[in-house]
């Protein structure tokens, strides 16, 4: 097998999860475009080139607003905040990728993230191809997804009958799945305990729409105050 | 707005989006290391942004008004024990998935 057929092969499992999630989202996004009455093309270049499910959503709504491009992109530089802590967390895992490194980072979405930092590059795989190609998969999907959700719209008004609300909970489901997957450690216990109750806690004080930058602000403070973080004592 | 306004609104998106992205990586290049401090909070970041992340994903349940959070409290459970029990990540996702989709409709 080829270098690549090899990497392709060892990271398509490990995005099946992704695979449903970003079909069924990337569906519901393009359906929404469509149904506003934007063309096939507009919600394929957000997916191509924005590549954030819950920006895209945002953006549609910026879409249906005035011309204010200034103000959408301190909107995406808010909402996409996080991925901040996605970069820093995954400086060593993509370390030295070289030519897929642009791609890599490109690409780092919340669900790719979540797959590549508990994925281990099986042995014998080019650890640069594989982190490659599950980001390509993920994106294909949310591509795909998108395109059929808006020609959905377009063209299949019948369709909408169907009723297939509530499958947007298997991406909490993945998340929490993956939660309880790292639960297993012992020493990733208190740093997802603290994350989860950082968020808890500003999600009461600050509401659903304000509260990322804050809980963003008590993770750091919890982790840069405890000595057992920054001294060293919790490494791997 | 016309679809050159459409556009430069999409490029912004888009360009807000990446800057999220490149940020850490342009202050931390391949050749630079980056200080103890930060590498310390790489290690422990990832897990606390799953956490971040489920709370996240549940933003929108709001438990003082009825269903009371009680189908997605339900599905939650019920991953949890078809975690422990199978330990398959894809059974786990589907299981809960299918059941919330039922509960959703019971609550309704």
């Amino acid at each position: 097998m080829s270098p690549n057929r090899k990497a392709l092969a060892a990271a398509f499992p490990l995005t099946i999860p992704v695979l449903t999630g970003y079909l069924f989202l990337g569906t519901s996004f393009g359906f929404l475009m469509g149904s506003k009455g934007f063309p096939v093309w507009y919600s394929l270049l957000m997916s191509l080139c924005i590549y954030a499910g819950s920006m895209q959503f945002v953006t549609v709504q910026l879409l249906l607003g005035a011309f204010q491009p200034v103000y959408a992109l301190g909107m995406a530089l808010m909402i996409n905040a996080r991925h901040l802590f996605y970069g820093l967390s995954m400086l060593e895992k993509y370390r030295g990728k070289g030519k897929c490194k642009p791609y890599l980072v490109f690409a780092l979405t919340d669900e790719t993230f979540s797959i590549a930092c508990s994925a281990a590059c099986p042995e014998g795989v080019d650890s640069g191809r594989f982190y490659f190609f599950l980001s390509l998969l993920n994106q294909s999907y949310w591509v795909a997804g998108s395109l059929v959700g808006s020609l959905l719209a377009l063209g299949l008004s019948r369709l909408t009958q169907l009723n297939a609300g509530g499958i947007e909970f298997v991406m909490t489901a993945l998340f929490f799945v993956i939660f309880l997957n790292l639960w297993e450690e012992k020493k990733h216990r208190i740093p997802g305990l603290a994350g989860a109750g950082a968020a808890a806690l500003s999600l009461v004080l600050f509401g659903k729409d304000g509260f990322l930058p804050p809980a963003m602000g008590l993770i750091l403070l919890f982790f840069l105050a405890d000595s057992r973080f920054s001294k060293g004592g919790a490494g791997g | 707005m016309s679809h050159t306004q459409a556009v430069i609104t999409i490029l912004a998106v888009a360009l807000g989006t990446l800057v999220t992205r490149v940020l850490p990586f342009l202050l931390f290049p391949d050749t630079k290391d980056p200080p103890q401090w930060v590498r310390k909070l790489g290690s422990v970041l990832p897990y606390a942004m799953m956490g971040l992340l489920v709370v996240y994903s549940l933003k929108d349940v709001w438990p003082p008004a009825p269903p009371y959070g009680a189908p997605e409290g339900i599905s939650l459970l019920f991953v949890y024990i078809l975690h422990k029990w199978k330990k398959n990540t894809l059974i786990s996702i589907a299981g809960g998935t299918a059941l919330y989709m039922a509960l959703v409709r019971v609550f309704a």
